[in-house]
């Protein structure tokens, strides 16, 4: 069995005592910024960037994957106690969780979501450890022409199945491969786009980018309209469900688990597009709909699941391919480079400890949130009453110190702030930052895969389309594409993202 | 030629903006050696990419021109300019008057963005950033960042 003994890898490296102070460190800090809202686990995670570098990459790794699922289990628990989600995956958890709590079954929503999370994220660590071998198998025959077109299907999947506008959402991309290229070009070595800066020469790190346009962008977004937060402060109490509850829940949470799974996997799923699609697919197939937004269990079991699962298998693509399906796994993999590994199918047989311990450290991680969520929650309910106005300089002073200690160079400080600016005013204009972050770290391997499929093919662009591989997935782009732009597909895929309203 | 007014600033707006961003990319790549589809030089790859970048940014600016949608709301400007006047701010401190002063100021000045800004809270935060920041990043982390920068004579 190999599978076993791969596991065994991972058990033997995420159970060192380290290595799980490191996961429980990352599962407490994302449930926090998944409590705190107007802080997300982008920036969160940019934020905590500079601190890991000095760490091994696994202990790195195993606590950034901590802090995006951790801030999953926190955002679901505002947005049950104050009908506020921390997450933009929890909103749909918001619609029957908070009524729960109204009808004084707060403590039952919480562990409905916590208990359905849990197994969510255990099935979803089997399938990471079961399916990503064969596919990072599949991944080792790839020659430059189909990395290319991966990472063209890849962007193009990111913005069909995220909601918005996807012109708009295509021209971010573009502006964020442009972006990327800024530096010196590695073949040539001309400086491009530097201004003759000596800052700029090595290019511009992706932390500063991810800091400026989620975490500064962020804040000024929040000053826009400031409202007072209702706090359920009574106490909660009810944590265990009972027979009945568990009866009510299981079918919604094997619904919900299965979905997320299925979405994470594809590019530009991941944690959002699963609880939305959960919680419309469930409202439709439960006997209990009519009960859907009034409190049903089902519409807390169901959405919970599926964006646990869904953020845990959006990390097949990262770790197989060097695919980012979101702006998380885009700085996962900007992490990865910084610590000197090249993502790609190749980290799998070369890093067997750093794989197998990543996808076992989740499974202990998800096994800390049921234990930190449900006897802690007293504490997060407290940290609820934080208000925003103090919350935010302190968050500022480390989005500047964290990207200080990059270089020490006050120039890095400017830039972000260039990138703040930039950020704001694109989101005011509905351009959404996340893809830009995908172009920015996916434009210099994109050049480079290009470069090197036109040198092999002697300058003939037939190439892309003539091996077989590279043409299903040019052509799955461009039925993606088609597909959206079809207007009764459009209709319906904006019904789905504002199933809120 | 009433009818030709802009209907969308959102979408016009941000069309021109990535009108505008793909024209410089091409126009400073211009100076770079463009190469053959064989030997991609440096230009090859930027060019092709602003190229398209100008070609969707007229189609979006086109569409904020034809097609009506709900105006831009809610823009903060206090909030905008306080926030990065802050942060550039600290740029320059940092290095110069070290870390308790850049922290503590770049706390007051971004906390006054706030509507429900109190000036007592704030000083007990800033205060307490500054110390932790120093306790924490300086000494227990080693991060090597001035605690006293030399306009302070430090």
């Amino acid at each position: 069995m190999e599978l076993l003994s791969n596991l065994m890898i991972g058990i033997e490296v995420s159970m060192t005592p380290i290595n799980l102070l490191y996961c429980l460190g990352g599962v407490f800090v994302g449930t926090l910024i998944g409590v705190l809202p107007g802080l997300g686990p982008t920036a969160t995670i940019a934020m905590l960037l500079p601190v890991t570098f000095g760490l091994p990459p696994v202990s790195a790794l195993i606590m950034l994957a901590g802090i995006y699922y951790g801030a999953q289990y926190g955002g679901s628990t505002t947005a049950i106690l104050i009908n506020l989600p921390g997450e933009a995956s929890s909103v749909v958890t918001a619609l029957d969780g908070y009524q729960m709590a109204r009808q004084g079954k707060a403590g039952l929503a919480l562990s409905t979501a916590a208990l359905g999370s849990f197994f969510a994220g255990t099935v979803a660590t089997f399938l990471l450890a079961l399916f990503a071998p064969p596919l990072a198998e599949v991944a080792l025959k790839f020659g430059p022409a189909e990395y290319f077109s991966l990472m063209v299907m890849g962007l193009v999947a990111s913005v069909v199945l995220a909601h918005g506008s996807l012109p708009k959402a295509i021209a971010m991309i573009l502006l964020g491969l442009l972006l990327g290229l800024v530096g010196t070009d590695v073949t040539s070595g001309t400086p491009r786009f530097t201004f003759d800066v000596p800052e700029l020469a090595d290019g511009i790190n992706f932390v500063i980018v991810a800091m400026g346009m989620f975490g500064l962008g962020e804040i000024i977004r929040n000053l826009e309209n400031e409202e007072v937060r209702d706090v359920f402060t009574r106490k909660i109490s009810g944590l265990l469900p009972t027979w009945a509850d568990f009866k009510q829940m299981t079918p919604a949470v094997l619904r919900g688990t299965a979905l997320g799974s299925a979405l994470g996997i594809l590019p530009g799923g991941g944690a959002m597009l699963a609880s939305f699609a959960a919680y419309s697919l469930e409202k439709k197939v439960s006997k209990n709909s009519k009960m859907f937004g009034k409190g049903a269990i089902e519409g807390v079991a169901a959405p919970e699941s599926a964006n646990n699962a869904g953020a845990q298998t959006s990390f097949i693509p990262m770790l197989t391919l060097g695919i980012p399906s979101n702006p998380v796994m885009a700085l996962m993999i900007g992490a990865m480079i910084i610590q000197g590994i090249q993502p790609g199918p190749q980290v799998m047989t070369e890093q067997p400890a750093l794989f197998w311990g990543i996808i076992v450290s989740m499974w202990i991680g998800n096994f800390f949130l049921v234990v930190l969520n449900l006897p802690m929650i007293g504490l997060w309910v407290r940290m609820l009453t934080v208000p925003y106005h103090l919350l935010y300089p302190a968050i500022l002073v480390f989005c500047a110190i964290g990207v200080f200690s990059l270089n020490n160079s006050g120039f890095d400080i400017y830039l972000m702030a260039v990138f703040g600016v930039l950020g704001y005013v694109l989101s005011k204009l509905d351009c959404e930052p996340a893809p830009l972050l995908l172009g920015f770290i996916l434009g210099p391997m994109m050049e480079e895969y290009l470069r090197r499929a036109m040198v092999l093919s002697r300058g003939d662009a037939m190439v892309f389309i003539e091996r077989p591989i590279s043409a299903t997935m040019l052509a799955m782009a461009v039925i993606g594409l088609i597909v959206v732009l079809l207007p009764s597909i459009r209709k319906k895929r904006d019904e789905a993202f504002t199933e809120e309203g | 030629m009433s009818g030709l007014s802009i209907r969308n600033q959102k979408d016009f707006y941000s069309g021109l903006l990535f009108i505008v961003f793909g024209a410089a990319f091409m126009w400073i790549a211009q100076d770079y050696g463009f190469g053959t589809a064989r030997r991609m030089g440096p230009a090859f790859f930027p060019i092709i990419l602003s190229g398209i970048l100008i070609a969707i940014g007229i189609f979006i600016a086109a569409r904020g021109i034809a097609v009506a949608e709900e105006p831009m709301r809610g823009f903060t400007l206090k909030g905008l300019v306080l926030v990065i006047a802050s942060t550039l701010l600290f740029g320059l401190l940092v290095r110069n008057a070290g870390v308790p002063l850049a922290t503590a100021l770049l706390v007051a000045i971004s906390a006054f963005a706030s509507q429900r800004f109190n000036w007592k809270p704030t000083l007990v935060l800033a205060i307490g950033m500054a110390v932790f920041c120093v306790v924490v990043f300086v000494y227990a982390l080693g991060l090597p960042m001035p605690v006293r920068g030399p306009w302070l004579g430090g």
